[in-house]
């Protein structure tokens, strides 16, 4: 009964967070326990709703082939019916991939918004920072149930627009601005690729709802060119490149950490980050109808996630090596996506929900707590603060890889998925990336958690509120993996593209290899950076490679070109534009207000003021006209004079 | 005996309108000016007088406009004097050749 | 017809200003009531009539209609269809805004009321009138009182006041000389056609679609350049950023807001439909001067430092979407000039009013002398940002699907050409934020501690226009719904002629 009318009313799930938002921000701002209470259970509610429909989901195996589509409203109906026309109509659309981001964004952002509230305890901004937190999980979760391509623009530029207020919360500091404007005007650049694919869309196909497109796509042949749709495909993806951090548009993301840390958890775990992995899920069909398209997303996917990885190797605040490693998890995803296996790559964006959302909340509980985000300024905080540090090494086990935790299953998913579509150089980087992965992660673990304690720092247990959000979310990285195992493969059955995996298949000398690379990586961690407790090894490691060690340090020197192009290239650029319109085509303007005037200057000259000049000339004029008419007849002079004679 | 015919009205007018022409535009005077303005006029009039007598005696046309322009050159010459005076009692000369402050 | 509904709207500020000349000079609080009561009037039966308004029936409605010089058929037309009806709309929430963007005016007060009301009755005159000769009357209307108003209130900064206000004039005298020698022309050859004078809409149309090919081609040209040069089409663009710098608030507001979508409306209910022809001869012109118009201001907006020069590039970059979109010719894009006329005017004017604001608090609008005012003023940045994210088009307000709707039109006729034109959203978002960066974010400044925030009757603009930006940005069909009736039954008057038809 609640479950069928959870399904069927699934708008609820976004419109919850949304009329928090509003509360908050027209009623219950100067009262901060009110709007943090409001908030959070608002949040719980709207999770509430979206596990009852997730569970009618999943119930229902009809929903993984048929989706449940429905419209609400006719947003926007233009033009004349039939011949030339515009409609855009709100609806849902829920299917299994929905149903479980449903579940999963607003699983994941009522325990950050729990945590948030001690975090963000005694902020000037507290309300504001729950009201934009809301309205940034309302725009994920209407993204995520969109049916129709121009509302998950709409809600995917929401999702843009909070997480610009929220990088740039604390607006008062340079570099939040500096950064919130970067995370924006990025995604705003790849938006103008995925925003002339839609107008592509909807011009070659006439419709913009996501069922229609996949029924006319999938014989597109009556309908465009291979290559048209070759370019539609490409043009859509440049979006996710920047949402969700896919070489060269990531340079946002690691910045993104300015804002406070819930937000960094929510961006990089549940929303806008796996909003762009979303969206290319979501257009399967498309990508699926054009090979090339498909090549692009696989080779873009593994080679952002073994490229972020070699950056985060060398970096040493904490945030940002948690920045990078989301950056490489997104490019497995992506990779996954690539090779043709919805199914990994959205449980793959499962697990990395649950254990990336937890890293980043134990990591803000250790800034909270020593007041510095510099892991080599850190150390020994594993007896101060036990809860924080033990769902960290949880999460960092998930990410690394290491069985039973959740990672393991997911990432294990997409590189056998990956060599099962012969794309071998993809699964090596992939390998590689995974043996990366569990070296920086550990290093990252190493530094900040064991060895010796800074006496400078004071660390102390964080409060319930954002403890029990971290056991929660550890608890999710240890077993959401055992959905998708792969001789019991749930998962599936329920998420996939095309055909459904065969389950009982299992790869042993895969899993066995990704283990020891795994292994591998920890152990080279230890060896570095606990063992060696002076840390000479990494230090002479990395003078002796001094050239890679500052390539990686400096993120392959991205952002310098994007800087170096944006100030150079578009500021020089619009200077000369100013320049020309002040003083060619304004100065054209100007030249012909001073012909006029120069041309007055000329002709005053004959207004004398002597009064016998006048009379004199006036003389003469009649005069002339006098004698023209005595020589040619009236005719001639009425001619010259227009009639007047 | 010389019958006094339309044509010595019009020379009579024309020697009279070329005087008062000569006057306007060499005299430095103002007051001079403003005599020889009336000169022209009453050549004019003469000539109005002179043809509507000869050429179309059954109507008054040409006396009617005779008493309009000495009624415009009163009120002409009563502007004009006014002018003069004002110019006169700032104590400022009444010669044509510096009166010109419409230039520019 | 029984109440003359529109005639009221017209006149009521008139009246108040009327009013206004009553009212000691000293009084300067009531001479601000009277005005803003005066435009509240106008306002409140514009939503009226907004929300009567028979989309299905479509077509001019609320008629009034006297004789009123027969010989040369002119008529004291009066109506709206489902295209003047957001025009009238939009004049009238501004000018019920601009009357308290001015409110803390303390400098001859009641001489400035009384120009500004003029001023949006002579704006609000163009958009009701269907009798070209009215129309042009209430255009002429409109420019004078502007030139006294920015000479006597205006500010100085890179260009002297007198310097902008001389510009503003002549320029749209020029263009207006221009579109008259056109609409004589045009009217001197309809009365051939028709047989008798008549000055109406209606009836022009009906004449100017049969003049042939040539008449047709070089009477547009006469009024695009009219029009083009009120609505800044690129190059005649440059009277745009110095005017609206130079100009009180008010007169930045409605001018940027709709006086300027003059020349937009009258390209779509005078050129266009009563010359269509011409209109698709020159159609590929106006499209390149557009697009041009687009990228170029957008890449000027972003070299400024004082912001109403930064809004005054952008409202020249937001309108060559709109030239595009009229040069489409079709359905779509038509609506979506139209819509973003009125997008375009709502965010334009919250945009100067909160300008406005901060130029009276901090007395400068350079850029770099501001920072972290977002702490400080905390509405007017909140106000800011509105208008700044407006400005970039985000889903959610109302710029964003007129934009839309205008780019699936040039997209579908024009194209690669249309590429570029879209990548100006990428140059809006970079010039918009870096404005609201630097003027609200960052340190705050000490000397700006002391300022107080917007309050009372200051709140107006911000309350009323960022109301309509974010309803109109989530409820689009409100104002489509009313624009679609009037562009579908003109344009398929304009393809009747064409021939052409739907190319969706």
């Amino acid at each position: 009964m609640l479950v069928e009318f959870a399904m069927h009313h699934a708008w609820l799930v976004p419109l919850i967070p949304a009329l928090s938002f509003l509360i908050i921000v027209f009623l219950t701002r100067p009262f901060e326990k009110l709007t943090a209470f409001l908030s959070v259970s608002f949040m719980a509610i709207s999770c509430f709703f979206a596990s009852l429909a997730a569970y009618g989901v999943f119930n229902n195996h009809e929903l993984a082939e048929h989706p449940l589509v429905y419209n609400f409203f006719n947003w926007l109906s233009i033009g004349i019916p039939g011949a030339n026309e515009l409609q855009i109509n709100l609806g849902v659309q829920l299917d299994p991939t929905s149903a479980m981001m449903l579940f999963m964004v607003s699983f994941v952002a009522t325990f950050i918004q729990l945590y948030s509230v001690g975090y963000m305890k005694g902020d000037p901004g507290f309300s504001t920072f729950f009201s934009y937190v809301s309205l940034f999980a309302a725009s994920m979760l209407l993204l995520v149930i969109s049916s129709n391509l121009l509302e998950m623009f709409v809600a995917w530029e929401g999702v843009g627009l909070c997480s610009y207020l929220l990088i740039g919360f604390y607006s008062h500091k340079i570099s939040a601005r500096e950064a919130a404007k970067k995370a924006f005007v990025t995604c705003r650049v790849a938006d103008f690729g995925l925003l002339l694919g839609i107008l592509g869309l909807v011009i070659t196909f006439g419709t913009l709802d996501i069922m229609e497109l996949n029924d006319k796509i999938n014989n597109f042949k009556e309908y465009t060119s291979y290559g048209t749709l070759t370019l539609l495909a490409v043009l859509v993806f440049i979006g996710p490149i920047a949402k969700s951090g896919q070489f060269p548009l990531h340079v946002w993301l690691p910045d993104a950490m300015e804002g406070p840390t819930p937000v960094s958890a929510l961006i990089h775990a549940a929303t806008m980050v796996v909003a762009g992995v979303y969206l290319v899920a979501r257009m399967m069909f498309l990508f699926d109808a054009v090979p090339a398209a498909m090549n692009m997303v696989a080779i873009t996917g593994g080679f952002t996630a073994l490229f972020a990885a070699l950056i985060a190797i060398t970096q040493t605040e904490i945030k940002r090596i948690l920045a990078y490693s989301t950056v490489s998890q997104l490019g497995y995803m992506m990779l996954a996506l690539g090779v043709g296996s919805l199914t990994a790559s959205m449980f793959h964006m499962w697990t990395h929900a649950f254990f990336k959302a937890l890293m980043f909340l134990a990591a803000g509980s250790v800034i909270h707590a020593v007041h510095t985000p510099n892991v080599w300024k850190m150390g020994g905080i594993v007896k101060k603060m036990p809860v924080t540090s033990w769902t960290f090494v949880v999460g960092g086990l998930a990410i690394s890889g290491i069985p039973p935790f959740a990672g393991f299953w997911s990432k294990d998913e997409i590189l056998v998925a990956t060599m099962n579509s012969g794309h071998y150089v993809l699964y090596a980087m992939g390998a590689f990336t995974a043996f990366l992965t569990a070296f920086y992660m550990w290093r990252l673990i190493f530094l900040a958690f064991y060895g010796k304690e800074k006496p400078e720092n004071h660390p102390h247990e964080s409060p319930w509120t954002m403890c029990v959000p971290l056991v929660v979310l550890a608890v999710g990285a240890t077993v959401g993996g055992f959905f998708g195992m792969p001789w019991n493969n749930m998962w599936a059955h329920w998420i996939f593209f095309g055909e459904p995996h065969h389950a009982g298949h299992v790869a042993w000398g895969a899993m066995i290899s990704s283990v020891a690379l795994a292994v591998a990586g920890i152990y080279l961690a230890y060896r570095l950076y606990l063992k060696d407790t002076e840390k000479v090894k990494a230090r002479q490691l990395a003078e002796k490679y001094q050239f890679w060690y500052q390539l990686s340090f400096n993120k392959f020197y991205i952002d310098e070109i994007f800087l170096w192009f944006n100030h150079t290239v578009v500021d020089g650029s619009a200077k000369l534009m100013y320049l020309f319109d002040i003083y060619v085509v304004d100065g054209i303007v100007n030249g012909l207000g001073g012909f006029a005037r120069l041309t007055g200057d000329g002709l005053r000259v004959l207004q004398t003021g002597s009064m016998q000049n006048y009379a004199l000339v006036f003389f003469l004029g009649v005069l002339a006209v006098t004698i023209l008419m005595a020589f040619t007849g009236p005719s001639a002079a009425g001619l010259v004079l227009g009639g007047v004679m | 005996m010389v019958t006094i015919s339309l044509t010595h009205y019009v020379m009579l007018s024309a020697i009279l309108f070329s005087i008062g022409l000569f006057g306007v535009l060499a005299k430095k005077n103002a007051v001079s000016v403003l005599i020889c303005i009336e000169l022209m006029l009453n050549a004019v009039n003469i000539n109005f007088i002179a043809f509507s007598k000869y050429i179309t005696p059954a109507d008054f046309m040409g006396q009617i406009f005779a008493i309009f322009v000495i009624t415009v050159a009163a009120a002409e010459v009563g502007v004009g004097l006014a002018i003069i005076i004002a110019i006169y009692r700032n104590n400022l000369p009444v010669d044509l050749d510096e009166i010109d402050w419409l230039k520019w | 017809m029984s109440f003359p509904v529109l005639p009221v709207i017209l006149l009521a500020p008139v009246a108040a200003a009327v009013v206004l000349l009553f009212i000691p000079k000293e009084e300067h609080r009531l001479i601000k009531s009277v005005a803003a009561l005066g435009t509240f009037v106008s306002l409140f039966l514009t939503l009226v009539i907004y929300f009567n308004y028979n989309q299905d029936v479509g077509g001019l409605q609320f008629v009034t209609q006297r004789d009123w010089i027969k010989d040369l058929g002119v008529t004291l037309f009066f109506a709206v269809d489902g295209i003047s009806l957001p025009m009238v709309l939009l004049t009238n929430l501004i000018g019920f805004c601009a009357i308290f963007a001015s409110w803390n005016i303390s400098n001859r007060p009641r001489e400035f009321f009384i120009l500004l009301l003029i001023l949006i009755t002579g704006v609000m005159g163009t958009f009701i009138a269907h009798d070209l000769f009215i129309f042009l009357l209430f255009y002429e209307v409109v420019v004078i009182p502007i030139y006294i108003m920015v000479v006597i209130w205006g500010s100085s900064k890179r260009v002297t006041k007198e310097y902008a206000g001389m510009k503003l004039t002549i320029y749209l005298l020029i263009g207006s000389g221009f579109l008259l020698v056109g609409v004589i022309a045009l009217f001197v050859k309809s009365v051939g056609v028709l047989g008798a004078p008549d000055m109406s809409f209606s009836a022009l149309a009906e004449a100017g679609a049969q003049l042939s090919n040539f008449d047709q081609i070089w009477l547009f040209a006469l009024m695009l350049f009219g029009f083009g040069s009120l609505i800044s089409m690129w190059p005649f663009h440059s009277w745009s950023p110095d005017g609206y710098a130079g100009a009180p608030t008010a007169v930045s507001m409605i001018h940027a807001g709709v006086l300027k979508k003059i020349g937009g409306y009258g390209l779509i209910k005078i050129a266009v439909v009563m010359l269509p022809l011409g209109a698709q001869f020159w159609a590929p012109w106006m499209a390149v001067l557009g697009i041009a118009g687009v990228a170029y201001a957008a890449f000027g907006a972003l070299a400024q430092k004082d912001l109403k020069y930064v809004v005054g590039y952008s409202s020249v970059s937001h309108m060559g979407y709109v030239i595009i979109a009229v040069a489409c010719l079709d359905v779509i894009g038509l609506n979506g000039a139209v819509a973003n006329m009125f997008a375009h005017g709502i965010m334009a004017a919250l945009f100067f009013s909160m300008i406005g604001f901060l130029y009276e608090k901090t007395h400068t609008r350079w850029m770099p002398d501001m920072g972290g005012l977002g702490r400080q003023t905390p509405k007017l940045a909140a106000g800011f940002m509105l208008a700044a994210l407006a400005s970039l088009g985000l889903p959610g307000l109302v710029t964003f699907v007129p934009e839309f709707t205008i780019f699936v039109g040039i997209f579908s006729k024009y194209g690669g050409l249309a590429v570029i034109g879209i990548a100006g959203i990428i140059i809006t978002a970079l010039y918009a934020l870096r404005a609201g960066a630097h003027t609200l974010f960052g340190p705050p400044r000490p000397e700006y501690d002391h300022l107080e925030d917007i309050k009372g009757p200051e709140l107006v603009p911000l309350v009323v226009l960022g109301f309509v930006l974010v309803v109109g940005g989530v409820l689009p069909s409100l104002l489509f719904d009313m624009i679609n009736s009037g562009v579908v039954p003109l344009h398929a008057e304009i393809s009747n002629v064409l021939q052409l038809g739907g190319n969706l």
